[in-house]
C-alpha cells in the first residue's frame, strides 16, 4: 500500500498559548457541582445583602401588637412574623446584609493582618518567627468564643467593637497557617534561585512567596467567614453586638428564644440562615481547595 | 550598571579560589542541655576554579557536596574560611555579594521545585535579570532568546507552566535561568541526576555546547563518576567535608592516588575484562560527621590504615602524576611503612 502524506492536511502545528492560572482553576472549580451550588446559595446572599431592602416587601420595623407570632403561611407574612409581629421575610432579607458585614469584615481585616504576620515571621525564620509567633499563640489558646466574649465586653456592646474583636479572634489562626505555608514555600529551591539571583527579601515575598501563599490562606480564611457569623451573631445574642431594633440573624434568635415553645418554626429561621449561608461559606472553601491544588 | 559581567585578571587569574572553607552546622540541644554537637558539614575545604574549566565535584551522599555548592553560591554563609572571585574577595568593598551573584549562577537538582510554580517560565528566567535593573520588555525578549539557545522554541514554551513540562524541560528552563544574567560562573547541584539516562544524555551535550559558546566555567557537582570524568577538565573528590584528593580529570581516573578515589572508581561497572577488580567495593557507611574520626577521616574503612593515620590528619601534597592528594602514603618521610622515603612520590598502584 501506498501512502502519500499531503501537507496542506496536516494538522497545524499546536502554537498554543497555555491556560493561565486562574482560567485552570476556574474550570476545575465548574467541575464539582457541590462548590458551584454553594457558589450560587453565596451569590444569591450577596444579591440580598446589597439589594435587601429594595427586594423585601414590606417594613422590617413596622410592627403590630395584633400580629404577634404568626406562623408560616400566614396571609401577608409568607414566614410569619416574630414577637413584636414584624414580617419574618423582611427581616431575614434585610438582616442579610448587615450579617454578613459582620461575618465577613472580621475575617478579610484578620486576613490582611494575619497573613502579614504570618508571612513575615515565616520569611524571616529565627527568633523572629519564634517571638512572633509565640506571641500569637497566647491569643490562640484561648477557646475563640470565650475570647471573642472577653474582647468584646471589655471594648463594650456595638458593632464596631465586636469587629474589632473578631478581627482579633482570627488573626492567630490565619497567621499560624500563613506561617506554616510560608516556611514551606521557604525552603523550596525557587526561593534560593531567587536568593541567588540577587533578589533583596522584599522582592523575593513580592513575587515568589505571596502568589503561592495567599491562596491556601485565602481559602482557609474563607473557611473561616462560617466561623465567624456564628460568632458574631453570638455576640449578637449576647447583647455584646448589634442592638435592637436592627434586623441581624443573630439578635433575632436571640429575641425569638422566647417563642420557641410557641412558635418554634418561626425561631428556628434566623438560625436556618445562619447554618446555611455557614455551610455555603464552608463547601465554596473546600471547592476552592481542591480546584486551586497544582497538579505535579 | 553594566549588566555584562567582565574579565578582571586576565585568562591565568583563577575564576574563583575557595580557601579554608568551614560550616559547621549546630544540633539542637536537648532539654537537659546535652546532645548540641555540630555537623561538620564542610570542614576545610581548598580549591581554585580556573577560567573555561569544568572542575568536577564527587564523593558520597553526605560528604559535603551540595553544602559546598551553596557555599559557593552563598545561600549559606561560611563560619570560615574565604571566597575569592577574579581577584576580587566575595562580599568585599570591591565584590559585594548582589554584584557576584550576577556573576556565578546555579543549577538546583530538583527541576521543579527550583521554579516557581506560579510564574510561567519566561517570568522564571526574565526574573533576574529584571532584579538587576533590566526593563521588563528587554528581560522577557532576552528569556525567549535563551529559551530558544537551550532547545525550547519560545513561541510554544514561553507562557506555559512548570508543570506542563517534562524534567529535561524544566531542567532546560533551569539552565537558561541561569545564564540569564550572563554569569561566568555556573555551579551544577546535580543538575542531571533526576533525569533518566537519555535526558541526561542531551542536556549534558546541551552545557558542553553553552560552555563553549558564551565562554562559561562550570562546577560539576555529581555522584556520578562517568558522568563526571565525560564532562570534567578537573575532578575533586570530597570525602566527609574534606577534599581528599584534586587533580586533572585523566590523571585521577587512570592513576587515582587516595585510597577513598581508588575504591570509588573500582565501584564503577565496567565491561572492560581488564578493568575489572577482585577487590571488593568499599564497605561500611561514611562515619558519622558529627564525630568524625581522628587523624585521617578515611581510615576506619580504609585497607591501608596504619598508626599514623589514626594520629595525624594528612595534608594535600603533590603526587608523581601530578595530581594532590591528602594521604600518608604519599608524604615522602611520613610514618606510613608504604610511603615514600623521599619527595619522588611513588605511584599508590606500585605499593598497593
Amino acid at each position: 500500500m501506498h501512502i502519500t502524506i499531503d501537507p496542506k492536511k496536516l494538522p497545524e502545528p499546536v502554537m498554543q498559548r497555555s491556560a493561565g492560572y486562574w482560567q485552570t482553576v476556574g474550570r476545575r472549580f465548574l467541575q464539582e457541582k457541590v462548590a458551584v451550588a454553594a457558589a450560587l446559595v453565596v451569590l444569591v446572599l450577596l444579591v440580598l445583602a446589597i439589594f435587601g431592602p429594595w427586594l423585601a416587601p414590606m417594613d422590617p420595623y413596622q410592627s403590630s401588637m395584633l400580629k404577634r407570632l404568626k406562623p408560616i403561611g400566614f396571609p401577608g407574612h409568607p414566614f410569619g412574623t416574630d414577637e413584636l409581629g414584624r414580617d419574618m421575610l423582611t427581616r431575614l432579607i434585610v438582616g442579610t446584609r448587615l450579617s454578613l458585614f459582620i461575618g465577613i469584615t472580621p475575617v478579610i481585616c484578620a486576613f490582611v493582618i494575619g497573613s502579614f504576620i504570618g508571612i513575615t515571621a515565616g520569611y524571616t525564620g529565627g527568633w523572629v518567627n519564634t517571638g512572633m509567633m509565640r506571641t500569637v499563640d497566647v491569643f490562640y489558646a484561648f477557646p475563640s468564643v470565650l475570647l471573642a466574649i472577653a474582647l468584646s465586653g471589655t471594648l463594650g456592646a456595638g458593632i464596631t467593637n465586636s469587629l474589632i474583636s473578631l478581627t482579633i479572634v482570627f488573626i492567630p489562626p490565619i497567621a499560624r497557617v500563613a506561617e506554616s505555608v510560608t516556611t514551606q514555600i521557604r525552603g523550596r529551591d525557587f526561593v534560593d534561585a531567587a536568593r541567588a539571583s540577587g533578589a533583596g527579601a522584599f522582592t523575593i515575598v513580592r513575587v515568589h512567596v505571596l502568589g503561592n501563599v495567599l491562596g491556601p490562606v485565602f481559602v482557609y480564611a474563607t473557611s473561616l467567614i462560617a466561623v465567624s457569623m456564628i460568632l458574631a451573631s453570638g455576640l449578637s445574642f449576647l447583647g455584646l453586638g448589634v442592638k435592637p431594633p436592627e434586623p441581624e440573624w443573630g439578635l433575632m434568635l436571640n429575641t425569638l428564644r422566647t417563642a420557641i415553645y410557641t412558635q418554634p418554626w418561626i425561631a428556628a429561621l434566623p438560625g436556618a440562615m445562619i447554618f446555611i449561608t455557614s455551610i455555603a461559606f464552608n463547601l465554596l472553601a473546600d471547592g476552592l481547595r481542591s480546584a486551586m491544588e497544582i497538579k505535579q | 550598571m553594566p549588566l555584562t559581567p567582565f574579565d578582571v585578571g586576565g585568562p591565568a587569574q583563577p575564576m574563583l579560589s575557595v580557601s579554608g572553607l568551614v560550616k559547621h552546622f549546630p544540633l539542637k540541644k536537648d532539654v537537659f542541655g546535652k546532645g548540641g554537637g555540630v555537623v561538620r558539614a564542610v570542614d576545610g575545604v581548598d580549591f581554585k576554579v580556573f577560567k573555561g574549566e569544568t572542575l568536577g565535584v564527587v564523593g558520597e551522599s553526605g560528604c559535603g557536596k551540595s553544602t559546598t555548592a551553596r557555599l559557593l553560591m552563598q545561600l549559606i554563609i561560611q563560619d570560615r574560611g574565604e571566597l575569592v572571585f577574579d581577584g576580587q574577595t566575595v562580599g568585599g568593598s570591591a565584590l559585594p555579594l548582589k554584584a557576584y551573584r550576577r556573576q556565578t549562577q546555579m543549577v538546583f537538582q530538583d527541576s521543579y521545585a527550583s521554579l516557581n510554580p506560579r510564574l510561567t517560565i519566561e517570568d522564571s528566567i526574565a526574573f533576574a535579570p529584571m532584579v538587576h535593573g533590566v526593563p521588563q520588555g528587554e528581560a522577557v525578549a532576552r528569556a525567549r532568546d535563551l529559551l530558544a539557545r537551550v532547545g525550547l522554541a519560545p513561541e510554544r514554551f514561553a507562557e506555559r507552566y512548570p508543570h506542563e513540562l517534562s524534567g529535561g524541560q524544566r531542567q532546560r528552563v533551569n539552565i537558561a535561568r541561569a545564564l540569564a544574567l550572563q554569569s561566568r560562573l555556573i555551579i551544577l547541584d546535580e543538575a542531571v541526576s533526576a533525569l533518566d539516562k537519555s535526558v541526561e544524555a542531551q542536556v549534558l551535550n546541551l552545557l558542553l555546547d553553552l560552555k563553549e559558546d558564551f565562554g562559561l566555567t562550570y562546577v560539576f557537582i555529581s555522584h556520578d563518576l562517568n558522568v563526571v570524568r565525560y564532562m570534567s577538565d578537573r575532578v575533586l573528590v570530597m570525602y566527609l567535608g574534606q577534599v581528599v584528593e584534586i587533580g586533572d580529570s585523566e590523571t585521577l581516573f587512570n592513576n587515582p592516588a587516595h585510597p577513598y578515589t581508588q575504591a570509588l572508581l573500582s565501584s564503577i561497572p565496567t565491561l572492560d575484562p581488564d578493568r575489572r577488580t577482585e577487590k571488593p567495593p568499599l564497605a561500611g557507611d561514611p562515619p558519622n560527621p558529627i564525630n568524625p574520626p581522628a587523624g585521617c577521616r578515611f581510615h576506619p574503612r580504609c585497607v591501608h590504615a596504619q598508626a599514623i593515620c589514626s594520629q595525624q590528619m594528612p595534608v594535600l601534597a603533590n603526587t608523581a602524576h601530578g595530581q594532590q592528594v591528602a594521604c600518608w602514603m604519599h608524604v615522602a618521610g611520613s610514618a606510613h611503612s608504604l610511603a615514600p622515603a623521599h619527595s619522588s612520590g611513588l605511584a599508590p598502584e606500585e605499593v598497593a
